[in-house]
């Protein structure tokens, strides 16, 4: 395939993925804010994640909850924003139009047009949910009339790696925040605040009915690292994503991505054979750190093996 | 019973001859016409509409970042073509063509009709369509126009005649196909009753033509479709022949060239390239040999072009024999390289730069067509009779700054086909364009693109002008009454 368009079909499916996550973590945010309205912490904790604090205190000062919505979700201005994650989705879908199925096709061109009208209508805490339930939707849509209809060739590969390597990054952000975030708490006994937070994080991560039924106990930190970061069922854990991308790393055709390969493997035998315990000895954040690290490395090793190939 | 009539006896209708009498091809289907309800007619241009509208065939409209593309209005009426016809047709086109790629050959080696004084050589050697970094290179098979769509109208008279060759880069095709695709969908008793010949090999014989004209020592050519991008007006049929030949969609930006050969970049690492069948102009190329500004090109291609590593369909250079100042030698170009007279007629054309001729068309111009000698796509032209004396005074002006970049043919009456209208079903103007290739072989599919002016009385036909299309039926035998 060509690597431009390959470059295509991963971007489209990595945007699509991202809008998805930035509209999780808003959704638990302004919830969290409304929890304690007194801390702006929750707040910033998306912004956090997405890399864009400097950027939006530079342009808006104080994060009200109305001005971090806005500046991630809609402004045209932030390219991380859910409308040019979408517009870019959608850009890049124009582009591979022939190679993926109509019904791909449609749903983001029509996700786009919706898109644009809630642009156009804006957005209020009060209309937040049902816009960031709507961004989840489409999403869900995105990836499964992809997954139902598309030839299991590279088209489908290179969309598939987009998926899981932004999903990748995305857990491991979002833990590697809220770990720094909850480390900073008072250190009491049983906090109350810490047991909100973790069950944020599980909702944004779609994981909370997850861990009631894996461990019909209460919210641990110890526990929820293991379910995001090591637990091959559960879909969002970087471990779930990492089978993913080295099951997809497989089949492309061709030996060009021999380092990419090595790379994903490697993570992902780090991820099978590590228990909790080994990565709370060697510390949360170390370990999280590393593997945001290993995940934009290999981002590039795809980049440089596929996707601008000389 | 519809109501069709022609609109006067001037034209040429190509279903109701003089009287109201249904010409023998026509008369299949005007009886399915007849019993056919106007509304159930109506629903099913509406159906046509939707199914064009969800498979995308639009044409991208500059600007508009909305993704709802205009659609160029198909007709459902169909233009029928008797088989005596075409086989006058084809043998005409096949001839015409041929002429063409024979004359291009020589004006780049021999030039044996300039010194035989045929053509006059500065206006060849001086045309901005003539590439000096032609000369002297051997293209395989001697061919030059590798996909030709030549444009014909019929005239009142009943005869035939062939408007402009378009040599080098001819679009349409894609709506021939997807045209006869919605007709089998919506009417397919239609089918059952008519014996029609088939277009749909088209893309197949495309790329055994591209195939045939690769570099000679290539065992198995790797052919592309080179595409200025998404945002070119014809991107719809890039995409859709590259997909119906299954070779792959390229921009510049994916091709390159190293060590003598066109690559391409793809996900297993470069894969070289044999047949370029590009959708791009000559000066956009190459930006080291031609438009150095030029974004869709490939730098260094003209050099693997000249050494024969790479074949560009259609070739570079092919501007200069479908320029609107050449085409009156076309006749003699048949003659004096088939010693053949042609089959199908030229439209008399008035060349400005003649003293007498821009005598007799500034004298003549509320009756004449004049063009732009490098025009297409129907902007910039005069059409004297549909034309408001302010214009006629305007247009004079700009003739007389520069006659030679003009010619003048008289104002042909295009015939007409009966045509689905907001009113019902009326006469409009239509002319066809087959799509002509040239390889081991010159041939056709028998069919074209039919393009109709939507507007009452109007004679242009281009999309870009509010034109339309009809499915294009080529009759396999006649029916004899």
């Amino acid at each position: 395939m060509l690597s431009r368009m390959a470059g295509c079909l991963y971007w489209m499916a990595r945007n699509m993925e991202r809008a998805e996550n930035t509209a999780r973590l808003l959704d638990v945010s302004l919830q969290m804010s409304l929890l304690h309205a007194s801390s702006q912490d929750d707040l910033l904790v998306p912004l956090d994640v997405t890399g864009s604090t400097a950027d939006f205190l530079q342009r808006h000062h104080t994060p009200t909850p109305q001005a971090v919505l806005h500046y991630l979700a809609l402004d045209g201005d932030n390219p991380g924003s859910i409308y040019n994650c979408m517009r870019s989705a959608r850009e890049n879908a124009h582009v591979v139009r022939v190679k993926i199925t109509s019904e791909m096709w449609e749903q983001v061109n029509g996700t786009w047009l919706e898109m644009r009208e809630w642009q156009r209508r804006g957005l209020d805490t009060r209309s937040a949910s049902t816009f960031l339930e709507w961004v989840r939707e489409r999403s869900h849509l995105f990836r499964g009339a992809g997954y139902g209809t598309m030839l299991r060739n590279d088209t489908f590969h290179f969309s598939r790696l987009g998926t899981f390597l932004e999903r990748a990054d995305n857990t491991a952000r979002i833990l590697n925040v809220k770990t720094k975030q909850i480390s900073d708490n008072e250190p009491e006994a049983e906090n109350i605040l810490d047991y909100y937070q973790w069950a944020a994080l599980l909702r944004s991560v779609s994981g909370f009915e997850a861990y009631r039924d894996i461990y019909r106990d209460s919210i641990t930190p110890q526990r929820v690292a293991e379910l995001l970061i090591l637990r091959n069922d559960m879909p969002r854990s970087l471990r779930a994503c990492f089978g993913e991308i080295n099951k997809v790393l497989a089949r492309i055709e061709g030996q060009a991505g021999r380092a990419a390969r090595r790379r994903a493997s490697e993570i992902q035998a780090r991820l099978t054979y590590s228990s909790i315990e080994d990565i709370f000895a060697d510390g949360l954040e170390q370990t999280l750190d590393s593997l945001i690290d290993d995940i934009n490395l290999l981002g590039k090793l795809i980049h440089h093996s596929y996707l601008e190939t000389a | 019973m519809h109501q069709i009539t022609p609109l006067d006896h001037t034209h040429y209708d190509e279903m109701l001859a003089a009287g109201q009498e249904v010409r023998p091809s026509y008369q299949h289907f005007a009886s399915w016409l007849n019993q056919a309800t106007p509304d159930w007619l109506r629903n099913k241009q509406a159906e046509a509409d939707t199914l064009f509208r969800r498979v995308g065939i639009t044409f991208a409209v500059y600007g508009d970042e909305s993704g709802a593309e205009r659609l160029i209005p198909f007709d459902t009426i169909p233009r029928i073509i008797s088989a005596a016809e075409w086989k006058t047709l084809e043998a005409g086109c096949i001839q015409r063509v041929t002429a063409l790629n024979r004359f291009l050959h020589d004006i780049y080696h021999e030039q044996d009709i300039l010194k035989a004084g045929i053509i006059p050589a500065e206006q060849i050697l001086t045309n901005a369509g003539y590439q000096l970094a032609m000369q002297g290179i051997d293209l395989p098979r001697q061919v030059y126009a590798h996909i030709a769509g030549v444009d014909i109208i019929r005239h009142s008279d009943g005869g035939f005649y062939v408007l402009e060759d378009n040599l080098r880069t001819p679009s349409g095709v894609s709506y021939m196909l997807e045209n006869r695709k919605m007709m089998m969908r919506l009417f397919p008793e239609l089918f059952a009753s008519h014996d029609i010949t088939p277009v749909e090999h088209y893309p197949n014989m495309l790329l055994d033509t591209l195939r045939s004209v690769s570099p000679p020592e290539v065992d198995n050519p790797t052919v592309v479709v080179l595409t200025p991008g998404q945002y070119n007006s014809a991107y719809f049929e890039h995409a859709f022949l590259a997909s119906q030949m299954g070779v792959e969609l390229v921009e510049g930006q994916d091709l390159f060239v190293k060590n003598g050969h066109v690559y391409m970049r793809t996900t297993s690492g470069p894969q070289r390239v044999d047949v370029i069948y590009r959708r791009l102009d000559d000066a956009y190329l190459d930006p080291l040999a031609f438009n150095a500004g030029s974004m869709l090109g490939v730098p260094g291609l003209m050099s693997v072009y000249r050494e024969g590593r790479v074949s560009v369909c259609n070739a570079v250079g092919t501007g200069v024999a479908d320029d609107k100042s050449i085409y009156p030698y076309v006749p003699d170009m048949i003659r004096f390289y088939l010693g053949e007279e042609p089959i199908l007629h030229n439209v008399p054309t008035w060349q400005l730069r003649k003293a007498e001729d821009l005598a007799y068309v500034l004298d003549h111009l509320p009756e004449l067509v004049v063009k732009e000698v490098h025009g297409a796509g129907g902007y910039g032209m005069l059409v004297g009779p549909a034309a408001t004396t302010e214009e006629i005074a305007a247009y004079r002006l700009r003739i007389l700054e520069d006659p030679a970049n003009f010619i003048a043919q008289p104002t042909l009456s295009l015939s007409t086909c009966p045509t689905f209208v907001e009113a019902g079903i009326a006469p409009r103007h239509i002319d066809l364009r087959p799509f002509v290739l040239s390889g081991k072989k010159v041939q056709l599919v028998a069919g074209g693109l039919t393009r109709v002016a939507l507007r009452e009385g109007s004679l242009v036909v281009n999309s870009s002008q509010g034109g339309g299309t009809k499915d294009t039926w080529i009759l396999k035998e006649d029916i004899t009454c």
